[in-house]
């Protein structure tokens, strides 16, 4: 992951911009944090605090006041009651792998490491659920269940990684999201912890629990409601057999046709990836995935179920791909070929980065339709920014990852690079999308919040946020911008219809 | 349309000056359902029709006051439908309506519930604010999740005007099949069967007797039906729609809806009972204390309701302080003079 290090700007979280501890404020905290917490638990030397600087968005840094790794869910609670007394702000944080900076952390702040509740409670093979805390790594809870022929669906790409805490946070998905949903369909019970420190039950055993859907808006609420002590994720059987159809085309506009053809059909498929000619130019050369290097987009269609119908089903997605005029069309002969088939779209950003030391993933999601004419549009702002973008995209669900190449040691490029992720991303609203698909707003985004809502909007959102946290103090900065914020983005005078800027021209 | 938003605008800023409720209402098929039913009828009728339909983008955006029957007519042209199965409990049912109640039918367990479908919400809210939330794109994490906390308030956080969906396609083929059983044995197979791939999309015991439904591909379905056995009942789409719109019998006179771990043993209440969604619905038709039913769901790890009938009054579910206090400050949020169908969802909200 590349450095932007000229992105900085008023609640990103900088330290500059949060100004400096009061360290007798500092001292007190410590002592009362030292109460609560083992002495494995309390990290305040500055060694100590580095490896907490960021979070997978390294280019936004900020070293936090202090550490605190609470090691059960009394312990969550009596830090958060410490901080809410005390008035500090707290960035949660599970395995540090999420791409906005949402766990960026505040100058003047705690960061709350969950990493030690990383316990797998309970699993009930029977009624199909796992209660564990949110340490617990997303992967682990299906090597778990897998000796039971269950697993947890949701697979973001860094499942090997980042934590179910995590998943929780920034509601994640997956490349078999369009079948099988996101982490908000697959969580039936959560344990949360207010910033008082007082525990809530959200959700049950069962499929819904009557009143407001706290559950949902807790999901994806990117620490800025509470934090999560326990999960009750919801086990789907194994499929019995999955298959993949690797297709090649001529050009992005039939490759993203043949996806609406697809889908048309009836199909909905555990998997549907496109990667353009450069993504997967960048990749055959480091994994060797076996892509047809002349096709300027490939698909990877994914079908899973039972033998009969993955048989059926991949017969038809092959026709609708000949008919969609594919050059090329193989189909994954056994296991280790359609693993090999998805090492590359699993590799694509690393292999990017190998091409030029930095790149800039961006996460916007705009309807099918519109797929061609934003990948034009992102190819003529890569000739104006001069900098090259490849293009990885979970098409069944419109979810767009561009990957944006630079340099950060060659002048202004990782300026460029953030400008031009920024334009990315207003073209994903035009286009009638979001500006985050899977990742969040985190810090890296909240701009562009100002691009996507009016004031209406905003003032809601605070609204919930000021329900569930009246001092303001989880997650400050994140995901919600403020009015005053969006007014130094200059944006809200633009939403809906006025372009940001009307002399450029727009594909 | 536009001059009808701006009309229900104005009569919500109307209302809110003079602190006076509004009742919002669809086509009124679900009067039965909630508590209180004061306030000036405002009607969503008018508002009506489907705004955006491309059945490869597996997105809808319709009006509230769309008639369910006519959305779900518009998909059934393109091959789709709408996943969570939503009962009507009438013709003049709308898609506003069933969002606002949040109701999902037999295929929940297996294909997901309203709030697991819906995309973006555009309402009014207590102000007469015209707001949008989410989207008509499947992966959206910008904002808070409105438009699923919007599915289920029974109009309670404001005037639901058009709304996103995701949509799937309808199987090729659907089949249902029919065990004898006492209802241990029918929660004990449906959960032990929902654990194996199989193209389950329904179940439900009632009388004595389970019914499954499979649907998908032919060759899914006709293996499904090797591997499980039992008798094939013909022409089950009227049995899943009877039980879908509560006319087959156990739905009479007070009853209650108690959502539970789906492996809860029988929950020995007396009265009637249907069981549905792999044993995590329990319909219970009964004239026992409210006490006695909460407590028998808490036992079985989840959580009761009243759905129909008995006191409109007292409290149809339990909420405790804390959450209680939160549902408020969201209620007071969006509508901050409880002018939107107060009291609606539960006495105090």
């Amino acid at each position: 992951m590349g450095k932007i290090e000229s992105v900085t700007s008023p609640e990103h979280g900088h330290a500059h911009e949060q100004g400096p501890a009061d360290p007798a404020l500092r001292a007190l905290l410590v002592e009362r944090l030292a109460e609560v917490l083992d002495a494995a638990g309390l990290l305040c030397e500055p060694e100590e605090l580095r490896p907490y600087e960021c979070d997978g968005l390294s280019a936004y840094q900020c070293v936090p006041l202090v550490v605190a790794l609470p090691a059960n869910e009394e312990q969550v609670c009596k830090c958060l009651a410490v901080c809410h007394e005390l008035g500090v702000p707290v960035v949660a944080r599970g395995a540090g792998t999420g791409l906005s900076g949402g766990a960026l952390p505040h100058a003047q702040g705690v960061t709350l490491g969950l990493s030690r509740l990383s316990r797998i409670l309970e699993v009930d093979p029977l009624a199909r659920t796992a209660r564990v805390q949110p340490g617990v790594r997303n992967l682990a809870i299906s090597e778990a269940v897998a000796p039971l022929g269950l697993y947890y669906a949701p697979d973001p790409s860094s499942q090997i990684a980042c934590s179910i805490g995590g998943n929780i946070a920034e509601n994640s998905g997956g490349v078999h999201c369009l079948k099988y949903g996101l982490t908000v369909h697959n969580v039936i019970r959560l344990r949360v912890a207010t910033i008082r420190g007082e525990i809530l039950e959200l959700g049950s055993d069962g499929l819904d629990t009557p009143g407001y859907d706290l559950l949902a808006l807790m999901i994806g609420s990117e620490g800025l409601l509470g934090v999560v002590t326990e999960i009750t994720v919801r086990l789907l059987p194994k499929p019995e057999c999955a298959q993949v159809v690797l297709a090649a085309f001529a050009s992005v506009a039939e490759a993203g046709a043949a996806v609406a053809k697809v889908i048309g059909a009836g199909i909905i498929p555990a998997g549907l990836e496109m990667m353009d000619k450069l993504a997967t130019a960048a990749v055959e050369q480091f994994v060797h995935a076996g892509y047809p290097l002349d096709a300027e987009a490939i698909l990877l269609c994914e079908s899973d179920g039972t033998t009969e119908e993955v048989a059926a089903e991949i017969a038809h997605v092959s026709e609708v791909m000949r008919a969609s005029g594919a050059t090329q069309i193989r189909t994954s002969r056994d296991d280790a070929e359609r693993l090999r088939f998805w090492s590359g779209r699993k590799a694509a950003f690393p292999a990017v980065g190998r091409i030029l030391p930095d790149y800039y993933c961006m996460d916007g999601t705009i309807p099918k339709r519109k797929l061609a004419d934003v990948l034009m549009g992102i190819a003529a702002l890569s000739r104006q920014f001069g900098l090259q973008c490849a293009n990885v995209f979970h098409a069944g669900d419109g979810n767009l990852h561009p990957l944006i190449m630079f340099d950060a040691n060659e002048a202004d490029q990782a300026e460029r690079a953030a400008q031009f992720g920024s334009r990315i991303l207003e073209l994903c609203i035009e286009a009638g999308g979001t500006i985050t698909g899977e990742h969040g707003v985190g810090a890296e985004k909240i701009g562009e919040m100002c691009l996507q809502f009016g004031r209406g909007e905003l003032e809601t959102f605070l609204g919930v946020k000021r329900t569930f946290d009246a001092k303001g103090l989880l997650n400050p900065g994140k995901a919600v911008p403020t009015l005053h914020r969006c007014a130094e983005f200059g944006a809200m005078r633009v939403r809906r219809g006025q372009e940001r800027f009307p002399d450029l021209p727009r594909f | 349309m536009q001059t009808l938003i701006e009309n229900f605008s104005e009569r919500i800023r109307e209302a809110a000056a003079r602190r006076t409720p509004l009742r919002l209402r669809g086509g009124g098929t679900k009067d039965f359902y909630g508590c209180s039913l004061e306030g000036e009828l405002l009607e969503t009728g008018p508002y009506r029709g489907v705004v955006d339909y491309e059945p490869s983008e597996l997105v809808i955006t319709a009006r509230c006051g769309t008639p369910l029957a006519e959305v779900e007519r518009t998909l059934d042209q393109g091959g789709q439908m709408l996943a969570f199965e939503p009962p009507h409990f009438g013709e003049r049912a709308t898609l506003g309506g069933c969002i606002a109640a949040g109701f999902s039918g037999p295929r929940r367990a297996y294909a997901g519930s309203a709030r697991d479908y819906i995309l973006g919400a555009r309402l009014l809210d207590g102000r007469g604010q015209d707001l949008r939330f989410g989207g008509q794109v499947m992966n959206n994490v910008a904002g808070f999740d409105l438009s699923r906390l919007v599915t289920g308030s029974c109009g309670s956080l404001g005037l639901l005007l058009d709304l996103s969906l995701k949509v799937l396609p309808k199987p090729e083929k659907e089949l249902t099949l029919s065990f004898e059983c006492t209802d241990a044995q029918a929660i004990e197979r449906m959960n032990q069967w929902a654990g194996r791939p199989l193209p389950l999309s329904a179940s439900c015991y009632l009388q004595g007797r389970l019914h499954l439904r499979l649907s998908g591909a032919h060759s899914a379905v006709d293996a499904g039906v090797v591997k499980l056995g039992g008798e094939q009942v013909p022409d089950a789409g009227d049995f899943w729609r009877d039980l879908r719109e509560q006319r087959l019998p156990g739905f009479g006179g007070t009853l209650w809806r108690l959502s539970v771990k789906s492996s809860a043993p029988p929950l020995g209440l007396p009265g009637s009972s249907v069981i549905e969604w792999g044993g995590a619905l329990r319909w219970i038709a009964t004239d026992a204390p409210a006490e006695q039913i909460h407590a028998a769901a808490r036992n079985a790890s989840g959580t009761a309701a009243r759905f129909r009938g008995g006191a409109r009054t007292e409290p149809p579910f339990l909420l405790t302080a804390a959450i209680l206090e939160l549902q408020r400050g969201l209620k007071a949020t969006l509508d901050p003079d409880s002018i939107l169908n107060p009291g609606r969802l539960h006495p105090q909200i």
